[in-house]
């Protein structure tokens, strides 16, 4: 098996943390906020399995999981307030959250 | 007995203290029993320690308390000192205070701030005892600011009517520049001699400045300050407007014993004085003119607290000329007892007040006589007493001046004027009373006789015919004055004054009715009702320009920088407040930005 180049992986890992973060900043929808934050975060973890792969030990994946973690506790929360707030306002869209500014 | 001398001024003060803070919340009775029984505490301690004064013999008692502070090896403790001069204002103080105090409560019944009245008015009678048992310039200068602020806070009292509050404002702004006389006179003396003690100060004037103009410069500044305080020419104009206040108040801050603070200071540095014999004849002229002025006011007022007011200033011109002619003892002991008169003058006079329903015009009054039978007697002792008729206490003392003073300096022109202003008391002590008791009934009074308005008021009047007798251990303070020979008509001239005065007042009374309303109508009498027309002088002279300083030097080229410094904080400030936008996604494009910005600068 041809082993892929590092800098592919490092291409492929900046696409889709770009890709999140466009979303981020465009959607005004909440939940897809969240879900273009997930993105972010793979890509995060995918440069990590990546650096294990290099090294050749297991550290990458150990960070892997950790994310994945770190992710589920995180969007279990978000996913309360956007609850919550979708309660308050009867609707998703974030910048009618304006009003919550102090 | 020298720790005794702390709790004296120290009981009225933490009076004072615990009714500031907690006398709202007090019912009158405990504020009354706190006011008036810290003040009682007092004297009796003023009581022994004035017996056990004159047990040893006279001599001076000088404590060291506590420290103050020290700066620049300057050590500032709480010094105090116990001489015949202190024992005498100390007595008067806290006797007439106490009198007045308990009259106090009567007046003020009922008043809404009750507790302020009697915390101001024993704040002040603990600045007035620091003021004249201190030992040293820093603290009487701590007790001569205390006694103006409460004079402040006192003639505002009833601070809802804005012309009381102004009256209280002139008050401290006129006595305010004789203030200033008076530091710039200590300092000289602090940075000359280095020490703060008064007698260690004086005693080193006298030795040091013998022909040297210094003294005169210091003498004249602390007469700057004693003419502000005691309301004497040119600064005389705000005592008639201080009666503004409580009838108490004017009693005892405005007759009684703050007015005098000048005749103490003046009398606790004679030794100073004594170097400037220039000065000395300054302060003479200024109390005979303030005297001779103040009275023919007297004579040509309507309102009934204007009239006392102005007899004040012109019985304190009598001490002020008594100083100047070297006549010291006579100047103190004058104060004493004008202190009876004038406190039983006022608080007879605020009884009428409160009697016809705080009516102050005597032209709506008369023929009280006969539904206020106690209060005319009070008034004619009074009056008296104030004329110097035989027998009565202000007698003695006014006699003592104007007897010495010519002994020490013969028949000049301001002799002559305390003589003429003798004559004009006691025109205007019989108009005074004539126009209240005699004559027809205009208002109708209710006779208020409370037990607490008349017993102080009783008091008073055995005080005002009998106090001249109250021995005076002045003789170790001042250097005894030569005796010179006073001739037998000048004797009897002295005497004879206030008596024709009196026959003339009757005589003009009883035949010449006509005579005397052309003179009240006339312009002579109404430049004169208006104290000789200084305010308006000092309107057109100081105010006027002052207030037209300002306004036109509204859009001062000063002020730019700090107009600046605040537009630009407030430019700052709503760039800062746009960026809080509350929107989500610009605080993400701002992360993002803020992240590509350091990996910009990293790489």
């Amino acid at each position: 098996m041809t082993e892929l180049p590092v800098e592919h992986g490092l291409l492929f890992a900046a696409a889709l943390f770009c890709i999140g973060l466009v979303g981020v900043l465009i959607r005004r929808n909440l939940i897809f906020i969240l879900m273009s934050l997930e993105l972010m975060l793979n890509a995060t973890a995918f440069v990590f399995v990546l650096g294990g792969a290099l090294h050749g030990n297991a550290d990458g994946q150990v960070m892997f999981l950790m994310i994945l973690t770190l992710a589920a506790a995180e969007i279990a929360v978000a996913l309360a307030l956007v609850v919550h707030l979708y309660r308050r306002y009867r609707s998703l869209d974030a910048d009618r959250l304006e009003a919550m500014k102090g | 007995m020298a720790a005794l001398l702390l709790w004296i001024p120290l009981m009225p003060l933490l009076s004072s203290l615990l009714l500031l803070l907690a006398g709202a919340r007090l019912g009158e009775r405990p504020v009354a029993l706190l006011g008036v029984g810290s003040v009682a505490l007092s004297a009796l301690f003023s009581l022994a320690a004035i017996l056990s004064f004159s047990a040893s013999d006279g001599v001076a008692w000088g404590i060291e308390t506590l420290p103050w502070f020290s700066a620049l090896g300057l050590e500032v403790g709480f010094s105090l000192h116990f001489d015949g001069l202190s024992a005498v204002m100390v007595g008067v103080i806290t006797g007439v205070g106490l009198l007045i105090h308990l009259y106090s409560v009567a007046y003020m019944a009922g008043d809404a701030d009750f507790a302020r009245f009697f915390a101001y008015l024993n704040l002040f009678v603990a600045m007035m005892l620091i003021l004249v048992l201190a030992g040293d310039f820093l603290l009487l200068y701590l007790g001569w600011e205390g006694v103006g602020l409460c004079s402040f806070l006192l003639i505002g009292f009833w601070y809802r009517q804005p012309e009381n509050g102004y009256a209280a404002r002139k008050a401290f702004v006129v006595t305010r520049i004789g203030d200033v006389a008076l530091a710039l006179g200590l300092l000289i003396l602090v940075q000359q001699f280095g020490m703060l003690n008064i007698q260690d100060s004086v005693d080193q004037a006298r030795q040091l400045w013998p022909g040297s103009d210094l003294a005169g410069w210091v003498a004249l500044l602390l007469l700057g300050g004693a003419v502000g305080k005691s309301a004497q020419l040119p600064l005389q104009t705000w005592l008639p407007d201080a009666m503004a206040g409580p009838t108490p108040v004017s009693a005892l801050i405005h007759a009684a014993t703050m007015v005098t603070a000048g005749v103490y200071l003046i009398a606790r540095t004679q030794g100073i004085f004594m170097l400037a014999p220039q000065v000395l004849q300054l302060v003479a002229l200024v109390g005979a003119m303030t005297l001779f002025l103040a009275a023919c006011s007297a004579l040509v007022q309507h309102d009934l607290k204007r009239i006392l007011a102005y007899s004040t200033i012109s019985q304190i011109g009598y001490m002020f000329f008594a100083l100047g002619t070297g006549a010291f003892s006579a100047a103190v002991f004058h104060l004493m007892t004008h202190a009876f008169f004038k406190a039983l003058l006022f608080l007879a006079a605020g009884q009428v007040i409160m009697s016809l329903h705080h009516e102050q015009d005597t032209r709506r009054m008369g023929g009280l006589l006969r539904p206020m039978p106690f209060s005319a007697l009070c008034f004619a002792i009074g009056c008296a007493a104030l004329a110097a008729l035989p027998l009565t206490s202000g007698f003695y003392s006014k006699d003592a001046i104007l007897l010495q003073a010519y002994a020490q300096g013969g028949a000049g022109f301001a002799w002559w004027l305390a003589l003429a202003g003798a004559l004009v008391t006691a025109l205007y002590s019989l108009r005074l009373f004539v126009r209240l008791f005699l004559g027809d009934c205009r208002t109708l009074p209710e006779p208020d006789n409370r037990p607490l308005l008349c017993w102080p008021l009783g008091i008073l009047c055995l005080l005002a015919l009998f106090g001249a007798l109250i021995p005076q251990p002045l003789h170790d303070v001042f250097s005894a004055a030569p005796q010179a020979h006073v001739p037998l008509p000048v004797h009897l001239l002295v005497l004879a004054m206030p008596v024709i005065g009196l026959v003339a007042g009757i005589w003009l009374l009883l035949r010449h009715r006509d005579w005397r309303q052309a003179f009240a109508t006339g312009a002579l009498a109404r430049w004169w009702r208006a104290g000789w027309g200084f305010d308006v002088l000092y309107d057109w002279l100081l105010v006027r320009p002052l207030l037209w300083l300002a306004r036109v030097n509204r859009r001062d080229l000063a002020d730019l920088p700090v107009q600046l410094l605040v537009w630009t904080s407030r430019i700052c400030h709503q760039g800062l407040s746009r960026l809080q936008s509350g929107r989500l996604r610009h605080y993400a494009v701002g992360i993002v930005g803020g992240a590509v910005l350091i990996l910009a600068v990293v790489l």
